[in-house]
């Protein structure tokens, strides 16, 4: 009762404090996403942010395209320009962009940031400063059709073998009454998506993450080349020729059409699959992708997501921080969570009923996020994308036949070693 | 007669003025980065570091890469524009009712924006749901859905193809242009010799277009040689496609390396403009005076 | 008539036809996607089976596609105004005055057609920072210059050195009667040519995609391409085909209207003049 009374009389105050204005207003600018459920829950939560503070707010709508909105941010930021004050950064680019950001940890109090996952604000700290803040998050997921893999008693798949497998079986009963049917679709597009996949399957193999966070290259190894060996066996047998240019939109609509048994996708895609207007609606289950074989064997998901910062040119780096700070707050990510399905960042939020209820494969999510694998974008910082496109090539090069595992990987390995100057970085 | 030349350069100088603003200093600004190691996350800090990118450049076999690819490309595409811009601009030269209508429909290509193209074309080429492979199937032409973005052969097809597509249009536009001006006496007279039509579009059109249609294929080699979109938009930074100009801006964006891509921005420019002056010297254009300086 | 000549004429209209088929057939695909929602963009069919304009009321409900479209116009008719306008006075410079140095002066000009945008752009983006011109229009309408400008001095410099040399024979060469003999004989005998590079550049400042997404910011600032490209679906994965093609749709409707009312003087225009050679 009084604590309720209390919550009035704070309430009562701020409305009356931003109705007058005691300090001058400021204009923070934000740069969300353009369209759709992302930039609705932006404006709301920015709205209820700026009515709160009596400050006010821009949106910036920035391309969709990832290594677009990088090159705009770049551009911006090399010219020390105050045009847009909080960014909205892909999970990858701290490293990239840290220069131009702020530490954030003198401006956020310390319990506020104690409660993301740990792996995130790692990833967010760089030379000691806290560039960022985790905003929501994302892992990549199987998606498997439930309807098929009980009509021939099959369980979802534990390792990747069981899919390649199980894939196979449904594929031989059922191409007949549907040629286009495939096995398995994922991102094999020479992009940041193939990134995530390649090292989800690296990973599982035991096979490391490329680069380890001590800065030591990791790829050149056994593990590591039968697991790519491995994907190189799906193309043309479970997984269409063409996956080698897909990326996550291909591989949904593939899926979503009803021609495909599993796929590799980040969560985005369940809401959608499960559209009223959805030909495999109510017939979809995810699991954790499938395990490797052999030593060090685990399950893997590749980690994504976005992650707020302020930028060192900005006029109001306070009003900008405290608007990180709303944001990313526990209420604000429910809020999110509940209406747009974006992963909430705080382990406080993964306990809650209230967000279990609405979004029930959010306890399975906790265990992927733990299994789940950074991209070594840190400990490479600036380097990160042209380490990121040796990768690539390495990677396609081996799916689309040229080259063995091995000799790709070794050739990489050289490569890197000299980007590094010996592992240095 | 000085009077004139100072006339000329009056009438220049808001050209000039404007052109060396818009195009020669930022050309200049990329020129000089070229010599750095100057970075995009920073770039007031920059060492001059001399030829060092250019030699790193020369002996990088990606990019060597990417200049077969661009060659390859500007071969295949211009060659197939260049024929059935021809094959179009005679077919639409003739008479048949509603000829306006028929051209306005062929221009179409060009008039769409080619990052919509780009991004139309990858949709219709798409193996699993793209048209392109289901009009096929259905005409019994192949046996299984082809993937025309991922096969390393298929790709460059398909790349030159939406290409075509697009430019092919403005190709047969020059050439429509030409033949109009084509005095019909000549045929008349070749018929009456009794000249057949194939014979006399190798003898008569052919060699009076010339001009018109090396004009053309210099305009559209200028584009050929520095294409980004279509194949940024189809098949991304794939080193089957790539090209100089998606490898420039892979150094210059992606990787930030200011001061490198610069290098190879620039050597695409110089790659560019010995080819046009090889053609233009080749193909005997006048570019000064046509042909009949006054 | 003979079966030859019937054959004859089949033959040509089912050339016609084809290649009817592949100019067009591409752009009626992308106006079957536009009516397409939901799922059913992921099937193939010739004719949607629930056809629906939702996707165009989005467009324009949801995001400031009409302001857009007012942007893009704006930028490429004022590109094109000036680039005629320098063009025209260069180009009778150009074509109509012997004088030293012209042939370097018009392969410089070919040459700046040769430009990697991408070479430019950094360049180009310190300027319109400095000039302040940064997320504005004017900073939009001077950056495409430098795709119109050249072109449209060559096309125009070709046509006027065809027009015959009596015009100007008789008056005598000073500024003032020069401007007369430029905007006085010259002007209305160019009137085709003008309109035909004119919607050439126009064409190219409306496509312009690079500059545009590079040089502005907000949304009440930018072109329709750019627009297009920055259309995105409910998360950062999702492509709203639907809506990117009925955003096609729109752009590319006003431009065949143009060249549908334009065609007979797009080809006349460049018959008196580019392609001479």
């Amino acid at each position: 009762m009084f604590r309720s009374l209390g919550l009035i009389a704070v309430t009562a105050a701020l409305l009356s404090a931003s109705a007058t204005p005691t300090q001058s207003q400021v204009t923070v600018s934000i740069s969300c996403s353009s369209l759709g459920i992302e930039l609705e829950l932006c404006q709301e939560g920015a709205d209820a942010w700026a009515k709160q503070t009596g400050n006010k707010v821009k949106l910036v709508a920035t391309p969709p395209d990832a290594n677009e909105r990088l090159a705009l941010y770049q551009q911006l930021l090399a010219a020390g320009s105050a045009d847009i004050d909080v960014f909205q950064i892909d999970v990858i680019w701290p490293g990239t962009l840290a220069n131009h950001f702020v530490d954030l940890k003198s401006l956020i109090p310390a319990e506020d940031l104690k409660d993301h996952f740990e792996t995130l604000t790692t990833n967010d700290t760089v030379e000691g400063k806290l560039v960022a803040v985790p905003f929501f998050v994302d892992a990549g997921l199987l998606y498997y059709r439930q309807d098929l893999l009980d009509k021939y008693g099959k369980k979802p798949p534990k390792d990747w073998a069981e899919l390649t497998e199980t894939a196979k079986a449904i594929l031989a009963g059922e191409r007949a009454g549907n040629a286009q049917l495939q096995g398995f679709v994922w991102q094999g597009r020479a992009y940041e998506g193939l990134t995530c996949n390649s090292l989800e399957w690296v990973a599982s193999f035991g096979g490391g993450t490329l680069i380890e966070t001590d800065g030591k290259i990791s790829i050149n190894n056994a593990q590591a080349a039968s697991a790519l060996t491995l994907a190189k066996s799906w193309i043309g047998t479970i997984s269409p020729e063409g996956v080698l240019n897909y990326a996550e939109e291909d591989s949904r609509g593939v899926f979503q059409s009803g021609n495909a048994v599993f796929m590799r996708n980040w969560p985005y895609a369940w809401s959608l699959a499960n559209a009223p207007d959805s030909p495999v609606k109510g017939k979809v289950g995810i699991a954790l992708l499938p395990q490797g074989t052999g030593q060090g064997a685990r399950h893997a998901a590749a980690l994504g997501g976005q992650h707020l910062a302020v930028s060192k040119y900005s006029a109001h780096p306070k009003e900008a921080a405290d608007l990180v700070r709303y944001l990313t707050s526990a209420e604000e990510q429910k809020r999110r969570a509940i209406k747009g399905s974006f992963n909430p960042t705080r382990k406080s939020l993964y306990g809650d009923a209230e967000l279990l209820k609405a979004l029930p494969f959010l306890k399975d999510f906790e265990a992927v996020l733990e299994n789940s694998v950074a991209r070594p974008s840190t400990v490479t910082g600036a380097k990160y994308s042209r380490v990121a496109s040796e990768y690539i090539r390495a990677v396609h090069n081996t799916l689309s036949g040229k080259g063995t595992a091995e000799e790709n990987l070794a050739a990489l390995e050289k490569q890197l070693d000299r980007l590094s100057r010996g592992g240095k970085w | 007669m000085m009077a004139r030349t100072r006339l000329a350069w009056a009438y220049l100088a808001p050209l000039l003025i404007t052109l060396a603003l818009v195009a020669a200093w930022p050309l200049l600004r990329t020129i000089a980065f070229s010599l750095t190691d100057a970075n995009l996350s920073d770039l007031s800090q920059w060492q001059f570091v001399g030829l060092a990118n250019y030699a790193y450049l020369l002996s990088d076999p990606q990019w060597w890469r990417a200049v077969g690819n661009t060659l390859l490309f500007t071969l295949l595409s211009v060659g197939l524009e260049t024929i059935l811009g021809l094959v179009i601009a005679l077919t639409i030269n003739a008479h048949m009712p509603g000829r306006g209508l028929v051209r306005a429909a062929i221009l179409i290509p060009w008039a769409i924006p080619t990052v919509v193209s780009a991004k139309m074309w990858a949709w219709m080429l798409h193996d699993l749901y793209g048209v392109v492979n289901v009009l096929l199937m259905n005409l019994g032409l192949i046996d299984r859905p082809w993937a025309w973005l991922a096969d390393p052969t298929l790709s460059m097809a398909a790349v030159v193809l939406v290409d075509v597509w697009k430019a092919t249009p403005f190709m047969a536009l020059l050439i429509l242009a030409a033949l109009q001006v084509l005095p019909l006496d000549i045929y008349e007279a070749a018929r009456v010799d009794g000249i057949g039509p194939v014979k006399s579009f190798f003898h008569i059109t052919l060699p009076l277009i010339r001009p018109a249609l090396l004009i053309a294929v210099i305009f559209r080699s200028l584009d050929a040689l520095r294409v980004f979109d279509v194949i940024y938009v189809l098949t991304g930074n794939n080193e089957n496609t790539a090209t100089m100009s998606v490898y420039a801006r892979q150094q210059l964006v992606d990787f930030q390396d200011v001061g490198f891509g610069s290098t190879a921005a620039t050597c695409l420019f110089v790659i560019i403009a010995l080819i046009t002056t090889a053609v233009i010297t080749l193909g005997r254009v006048h570019v000064s005076a046509s042909g009949n300086d006054r | 008539m003979t079966p030859l000549v019937l054959l004859r004429r089949f033959l040509f209209y089912a050339l016609v036809a084809a290649i009817l088929f592949y100019t067009v057939f591409p752009f009626y695909w992308a106006i079957v996607s536009s009516l397409k929602s939901g799922s059913a963009i992921f099937r193939v069919e010739f004719l949607p089976a629930a056809p629906t304009l939702e996707n165009y009321r989005a467009l324009f409900a949801e995001q400031s596609f009409a302001r857009n479209i007012v942007n893009s116009l704006f930028v490429a008719s004022v590109a094109t105004a000036i680039s005629l306008a320098l063009g025209v006075t260069a180009a009778y410079a150009l074509g109509r005055i012997k004088f030293r140095g012209r042939a370097a002066i018009l392969f410089a000009v070919l040459s700046i057609s040769m430009f990697p945008q991408i070479a430019v752009l950094s360049g180009l983006f310190e300027l319109i920072r400095a000039a302040g011109l940064y997320n504005s229009l004017t900073g939009l309408i001077f950056s495409n210059l430098i795709l119109t400008l050249p072109f449209t001095t060559w096309v125009l410099t070709a046509f006027l050195r065809e027009l015959p040399r009596e015009l100007e024979d008789s008056a005598v060469m000073d500024c003032a009667s020069s401007f007369r003999i430029m905007t006085e004989i010259f002007l209305p005998l160019m009137a085709p040519a003008l309109a035909a590079t004119g919607l050439l550049a126009f064409i190219l400042a409306w496509n312009e995609f690079l500059f545009a997404l590079t040089f502005t910011l907000s949304n009440e600032k930018r072109t329709v391409p750019v627009a297009i490209a920055l259309i995105t679906g409910a998360s950062a994965y999702e492509l709203p085909w639907g809506r990117v093609m009925a955003a096609s749709v729109i752009v590319t409707a006003p431009l065949i209207a143009l060249v549908l009312l334009l065609q007979r003087h797009i080809v006349s225009g460049l018959v008196a003049g580019a392609v001479k050679g």
